[in-house]
């Protein structure tokens, strides 16, 4: 009982929060709303029992993708009065992506009730009591360590490509010097004077 | 298996990794006046790895549970990567003090060391995940290679060209790998060749074409090569001369070794796969390069051409063709290395790089060894007795005869001939035609010493290790099957 109302909750919310994502007017509030489809969607995959990718689509999705957009979409200067006007011609290729689509899903929901592909060999069957995080984890940080590692690599490659591709040294910049701040001492700084009136001061 | 076994057959890989962190370290804190010791040091560095080759990591099996093969077969492909990612190292600094635009940087050395600890991983690789990664580590720092000049607009393009059509060829391979898993249920090569020998689906052939054409890709093989003249010519020339050698040998190395190990049992299948690519790109490769005027489009087209001939004896599928694949990649990484360090040496008075064909012009007059050298090589790629190249090819087509291939290899050594033609019209310009105004004199002692090492070894000399070479690719061949 409790599941199939939790269920209704987060797909009803789903289904909303992913409309108002195309209807709203302002474009942070499309991210706004975007941000909320995936949190109840994370909701959805551990009502299904896949915890993981739940949180999979909370740290990555939310924490990362929809952040990043919320930038871009702030930063940007983009006129959206003119990008709008632009829906009702492309709303011929738009409804035939929509047809598509739910071709698609059609297609797919038939071939599932026709039962799955035949795989030739299953290297590691499921196993019911483990749970998934626990699972993922015991294969990638022991049969899968040495693939594990070479990715962080990867990794290592793409921050070191980065930064020969963009860092330039500039000149002319104030770089803050905090040691030579903090050495600075007030009589290195200040003057005790007393003008006489009349005389104006000494700068 | 204990945890240091594993460590053990890994080794070079883990030396590459950890040297290449470490001078990463030595650039961050030294800046660029650090560029020369990071230079010699990674050189080191390869050399360290190569002597870790010895041991468990050339003959240990396998490790982390079949992700990884440490046999002969990759050790032999290692030290070719190694020794081609050192000479890329060595020819960089002259090019770049010359050049216009960006210094060297440390991180140039730093890259290749990460590229070549990607393409140890690839031809090591008994997992498609593994393959995955280890070939991703070694293109993305092949990307920033090819853009390392970045006020250069040439060398901007070939990065991104290189990075998009690569991104292309990796969505390719991954989907033909995630078929494979998908109807075979494993990543693991052995588990793939179990699968092959039963029934082939209809999914594990297409997942088999979309893994060849990734990899074909990779290799630039036709239909695939559509990047190769356009990257060869923008990027910096030695780190063309380092596409042209160390990943192209990965990159085939790693498609012999998916081939034999994991689709073994479907070779009726690819073998048709691998005979029109070879054929298309011998023959495209000849007839395209004809009408270049640019060095490095030229002997673009000559790679595109060499691996043509290189995938004759895979598609013999015998160890004797595996072990003629070996050999015409050492003898091709010899020839290819040999021509870009000569290319290196060509700048005009200003000592800027001068890329014509027609700035060669009577180079055997202002440069009699230089030109001679550049002779040598080109009569070796076109495959001419009695240089060390028409062995090369010898042993391809004598594999692919032997499997009964024998349309195929009268095929190749037709198209062999339309090859010569612009190998020898480079050999023409320098010595017949009037010189043009003189090369600028070498600076480095030390490139013009490889250049003479490259040019002794496939020199006529070079058949006095045949015996030694032979043994090695057979026993390298004989790993796999």
């Amino acid at each position: 009982m409790i599941q199939a109302l939790a269920f209704y909750l987060f797909a009803f919310v789903v289904v909303l929060s992913g409309a108002l994502t195309i209807a709203s007017r302002n474009p942070v509030h499309s991210v706004m709303w975007l941000i909320l489809a995936f949190f109840n969607a994370a909701g959805l995959m551990i009502l299904v029992g896949a915890e993981f990718i739940a949180m999979l689509l909370v740290i990555v999705y939310v924490g990362a993708v929809a952040v990043l957009f919320l930038f871009v979409v702030m930063m940007l200067d983009i006129d959206f009065a003119e990008m709008r006007a632009g829906v009702a011609r492309y709303f011929g290729i738009g409804l035939a992506l929509a047809v598509a689509l739910a071709a698609e899903v059609m297609i797919a929901i038939g071939a599932w009730s026709t039962g799955p592909i035949q795989l030739a060999r299953r290297a590691a069957p499921i196993d019911d009591a483990v749970p998934n995080i626990q699972a993922i984890g015991n294969l990638l940080y022991t049969r899968y360590l040495f693939v594990f590692e070479a990715a962080g690599l990867v990794l290592l490659v793409a921050m070191i490509g980065a930064i020969v591709l963009t860092h330039r040294q500039r000149g002319g910049v104030k770089a803050q010097n905090i040691s030579r701040q903090i050495a600075r001492r007030p009589q290195d700084a200040t003057r005790n004077t007393s003008p006489v009136v009349g005389q104006g001061v000494e700068l | 298996m204990t945890y240091a076994a594993n460590i053990a057959m890994t080794l070079p890989e883990l030396v590459l990794a950890l040297g290449a962190i470490a001078l990463m370290l030595v650039s961050a804190w030294g800046g660029d006046k650090s560029t020369r010791a990071v230079s010699i040091a990674s050189v080191f560095v390869l050399v360290g790895a190569a002597i870790a080759l010895v041991g468990p990591a050339s003959s240990g099996g396998y490790a982390f549970d079949g992700l990884y093969r440490a046999d002969a077969f990759g050790a032999f492909a290692k030290v070719l990567i190694y020794i081609a990612s050192a000479v890329a190292i060595v020819m960089a600094p002259s090019f770049f003090a010359r050049s216009h635009g960006d210094d060297l940087r440390p991180e140039y050395p730093v890259l290749i060391l990460l590229s070549a600890c990607g393409m140890g991983i690839m031809v090591s690789a008994s997992d498609m995940l593994t393959l995955y990664v280890g070939l991703e580590l070694q293109s993305l720092a092949a990307y920033v290679l090819a853009s390392f000049m970045r006020r250069d607009g040439r060398s901007a393009e070939a990065g991104l060209k290189y990075f998009v059509l690569g991104a292309l060829a990796s969505g390719i391979l991954l989907y033909g790998i995630s078929l494979v898993y998908g109807f075979s249920g494993t990543t693991l090569f052995s588990g793939i060749a179990d699968a092959y020998a039963g029934t082939k689906s209809l999914g594990l052939l297409l997942g088999l074409v979309f893994v060849f054409a990734g990899l074909a890709f990779k290799i630039s093989a036709v239909p695939f090569h559509m990047w190769t003249p356009d990257v060869y010519e923008g990027a910096p020339t030695p780190v063309t001369a380092f596409f042209a050698s160390a990943p192209k040998v990965a990159a085939l190395a790693m498609a012999v070794r998916v081939a034999v190990d994991a689709m073994g049992p479907a070779t009726d299948q690819w073998r048709q796969i691998v005979i029109f690519a070879a054929l298309a790109s011998i023959i495209l490769g000849a007839v395209a390069a004809i009408g270049q005027t640019n060095i490095k489009r030229l002997l673009a087209y000559s790679s595109i051409n060499n691996v043509g001939f290189a995938l004759i004896g895979l598609a013999a599928g015998t160890p004797e063709g595996v072990s003629g694949v070996l050999m015409y990649l050492t003898i091709y990484v010899a020839m290819t290395l040999g021509s870009f360090l000569v290319v290196v040496q060509m700048r005009g008075d200003d000592g800027q790089p001068v890329e014509t064909i027609d700035s060669l012009a009577g180079m055997s007059r202002t440069k009699p060894a230089l030109a001679a050298a550049l002779a040598i090589f080109m009569f070796s790629l076109a495959g001419i007795p009695p240089l060390f190249g028409f062995y090369a090819k010898f042993a391809v087509f004598s594999a692919a005869v032997d499997a009964g291939l024998f349309p195929l290899a009268v095929v190749g050594i037709a198209a062999s001939v339309i090859g010569a033609y612009y190998y020898l019209r480079v050999v023409k310009t320098m010595y017949f035609d009037d010189p043009a105004p003189a090369f600028a004199p070498m600076e480095s002692k030390v490139e013009g010493g490889l250049i003479a090492v490259a040019a002794v070894f496939v020199s006529p000399a070079g058949y006095l290790l045949i015996p030694v070479l032979g043994a090695w690719t057979m026993a390298a061949a004989r790993a796999l099957f």
